[in-house]
């Protein structure tokens, strides 16, 4: 299919459907009406289902009914949506339901503004609800990124049957970019056959399918916990997605930035390479499983590391983490839905190569 | 020759539940049960199970289940209807979980008139936490969060969920039974048998709201149980079929005047 010029939104909403999806349950929010708009008209068109619940929480308990027939299910939300569906989201991952989940962040914290953030970052990666379970988590930093990564989250969600979370900002809801849709789509990687799908008991052919997070004998919840635990390790494992800019040769300075503020960070780059300069960035896609070995080795080279976000640093959390102390961490961060330019991103570089990084 | 008289409906597993003695949550699972056989649909029957004493109740049916978050069944059934239209959904709710934490999920699933049925207990109290103060506990009724009895200054007037659904403009099948005794049983099952023949023939939502007796939490024998919840209840909360899709049909009993 040929390059269409399309926005955000949309292109998340079409990959959805091109993913075989065809069941929306949402809930209205600023800055993210664009998808079940689009979904609203489209999903009719190729005989899905649009709904729009009377809350957050009830379109995310909407999901986790429909994704336990095993069909393919798919919401999207901003921040406080998000806050709002995380019950739903600690049941489906506690019941292993294959489901996609857009979050296109806003500024917060409480209702905060509609302009874009990376505030959900910690919310996102390290839990969100209640309970030991993680989130498949990929941060799309193109309108393409977006839709493709969308497309491959519905493989991913039933491989591994977890929820899978794809957060953009509202840059990546409102823009508009050139968007190319494969005509023959066709899964990542063989899915397993959905025999813990309900769809009914027909007279003992199929053990009956019980979809529940409910275990009362600690020794049996244990063993259910044990069992996630190693289907995480297995994520950590396989789904590690980085991108590296100029890490082939040499600089003194790391950035680490992922979404649509990499993209500021490479204007930098190329004003500062200009200038003479040496600088490279790691883009992390996959938020959780974090690249940290990639993070890591990426920074042996740089004397030091500079982690830009649109928030008041949450991932740098996980930078600290993976370079555990070996490298001096410097931070740029722009909160309220201000955004980072490529002028600040040159100017902090400039004073991290003079020894003026700031607190580390 | 020996012939079988009686017997557990298929639909229901061969288990013993962990209802208390006197409760009628087991009489109820029956009826469903027996409904479920008599129009032929267990095995393309999911059932959606609450949090609350009937938080197991995928253990003692013999169909698919899933277990849902506190008062989002309904939310729950909405997608497992919307995925798979041919499947038979049910969602089956106490008073705290329906008419408490989820009440805006069953007012817009109703009003969305999904084509699912609703089994919804009242028994006017908080049954598995250990006896609290619910949305329909009577006034002056004693529960564990309200010693000296339901104050409805503080806490209003019970809500009567049948009365309120049924107000609806959506076309819905909505009725209130009781199930403290066999005769109000035998009425009781021929709403919860109309209420899921409507969902087969795809006419409408239907709910039966089940009145139902907690003895444990109460502190009453089940017999004096039984006579509490006709005495006190009934005349509150009183029974009969309040929608019915065609709008005819729609009778509910004069509500009994607030003093």
């Amino acid at each position: 299919m040929a390059k269409k010029l399309m926005k955000g939104a949309e292109a998340i909403g079409e990959a959805a459907i091109r993913a075989g999806c065809r069941l929306f349950f949402g809930y209205p929010i600023t800055p993210q009406n664009e998808i079940p708009e689009y979904l609203s008209h489209r999903l009719p068109q190729v005989g899905g289902t649009f709904v729009q619940a009377e809350s957050e929480v009830a379109a995310s308990n909407m999901l986790y009914g429909a994704a336990g027939t095993g069909e393919r299910v798919f919401t999207s939300s901003s921040s406080p949506g998000i806050s709002l569906m995380q019950e739903a989201i600690s049941y489906m991952a506690g019941s292993q339901l294959p489901v996609v989940i857009v979050n296109i962040m806003r500024a917060g914290p409480g209702l905060g503004g509609i302009l874009p953030a990376q505030g959900d970052y910690l919310q996102s990666t390290k839990g969100g609800g209640h309970g030991d379970y993680r989130l498949l988590v990929l941060a799309p930093n193109s309108v393409q990124e977006a839709a493709d990564l969308v497309i491959e989250a519905f493989d991913l969600a039933d491989y591994y049957r977890n929820p899978v979370l794809v957060v953009g900002d509202g840059l990546i809801g409102q823009m508009m970019e050139p968007v190319e849709f494969k005509d023959d789509y066709a899964p990542v990687r063989p899915l397993p056959p959905k025999t813990w799908a309900s769809t009914g008991h027909t007279g003992g052919e199929k053990p009956r399918s019980i979809i529940n997070s409910l275990f009362l004998d600690p020794e049996v919840l244990e063993k259910h916990n044990q069992a996630l635990q190693a289907k995480y390790a297995e994520m950590e494992k396989n789904e590690i997605r980085y991108e590296g800019y100029g890490l082939d040769g040499d600089y003194d300075v790391l950035i680490v930035a992922y979404g649509t503020v990499a993209r500021v960070c490479q204007t930098a780059m190329e004003e500062l390479e200009a200038d003479g300069v040496r600088v490279a960035m790691i883009r992390p896609i996959s938020l959780y499983p974090y690249p940290s070995q990639a993070v890591r080795e990426a920074a042996e080279k740089a004397s030091g590391v500079l982690v830009v976000e649109l928030s008041a640093g949450q991932m740098i959390e996980d930078v600290r983490l993976a370079l555990e102390g070996r490298r001096p961490i410097h931070f740029h961060g722009r909160t309220g839905g201000m955004l980072a330019t490529p002028e600040e991103i040159v100017d902090k570089v400039r004073r991290i190569v003079e020894g003026r990084g700031g607190k580390s | 020759m020996i012939q079988t008289v009686f017997q557990k409906p298929d639909s229901l597993a061969s288990v013993i539940t962990h209802y208390c003695p006197g409760c009628t949550h087991g009489v109820i699972h029956r009826m469903v049960g027996e409904v479920l056989d008599e129009l032929g649909v267990r095995d393309r029957t999911v059932g959606v199970s609450p949090v609350g004493c009937s938080v197991l109740a995928y253990n003692y049916f013999e169909t698919d289940f899933h277990e849902a978050s506190h008062g989002r069944a309904p939310a729950v059934a909405t997608g497992i209807k919307r995925a798979r239209p041919d499947l038979i959904v049910f969602a089956y709710q106490g008073d705290g979980d329906l008419a408490s934490i989820g009440m805006g999920e069953i007012i817009h699933c109703a009003n969305r008139g999904e084509k699912i049925t609703v089994i919804f207990v009242n028994n006017a109290i908080y049954g598995m936490t250990g006896g609290q103060m619910a949305p329909t506990t009577m006034p002056n009724q004693v529960a564990t969060t309200c010693p000296m009895g339901r104050d409805v200054e503080q806490a209003g007037w019970p809500i009567r969920m049948a009365e309120l659904v049924s107000a609806l403009r959506t076309p819905a099948y909505v009725a209130r039974a009781s199930s403290h005794s066999p005769l109000h049983t035998v009425q009781a099952k021929a709403m919860i048998r109309r209420a899921f023949q409507y969902q087969v023939e795809g006419t409408c939502f239907s709910m039966v709201e089940v009145l139902s007796t907690c003895p444990t939490n109460w502190g009453l024998p089940p017999n004096e149980a039984d006579r509490w919840l006709e005495e006190q209840m009934m005349p509150y909360y009183p029974l009969g079929v309040f929608k019915t899709p065609d709008g005819r049909d729609r009778a509910p009993k004069p509500l009994p005047a607030d003093e």
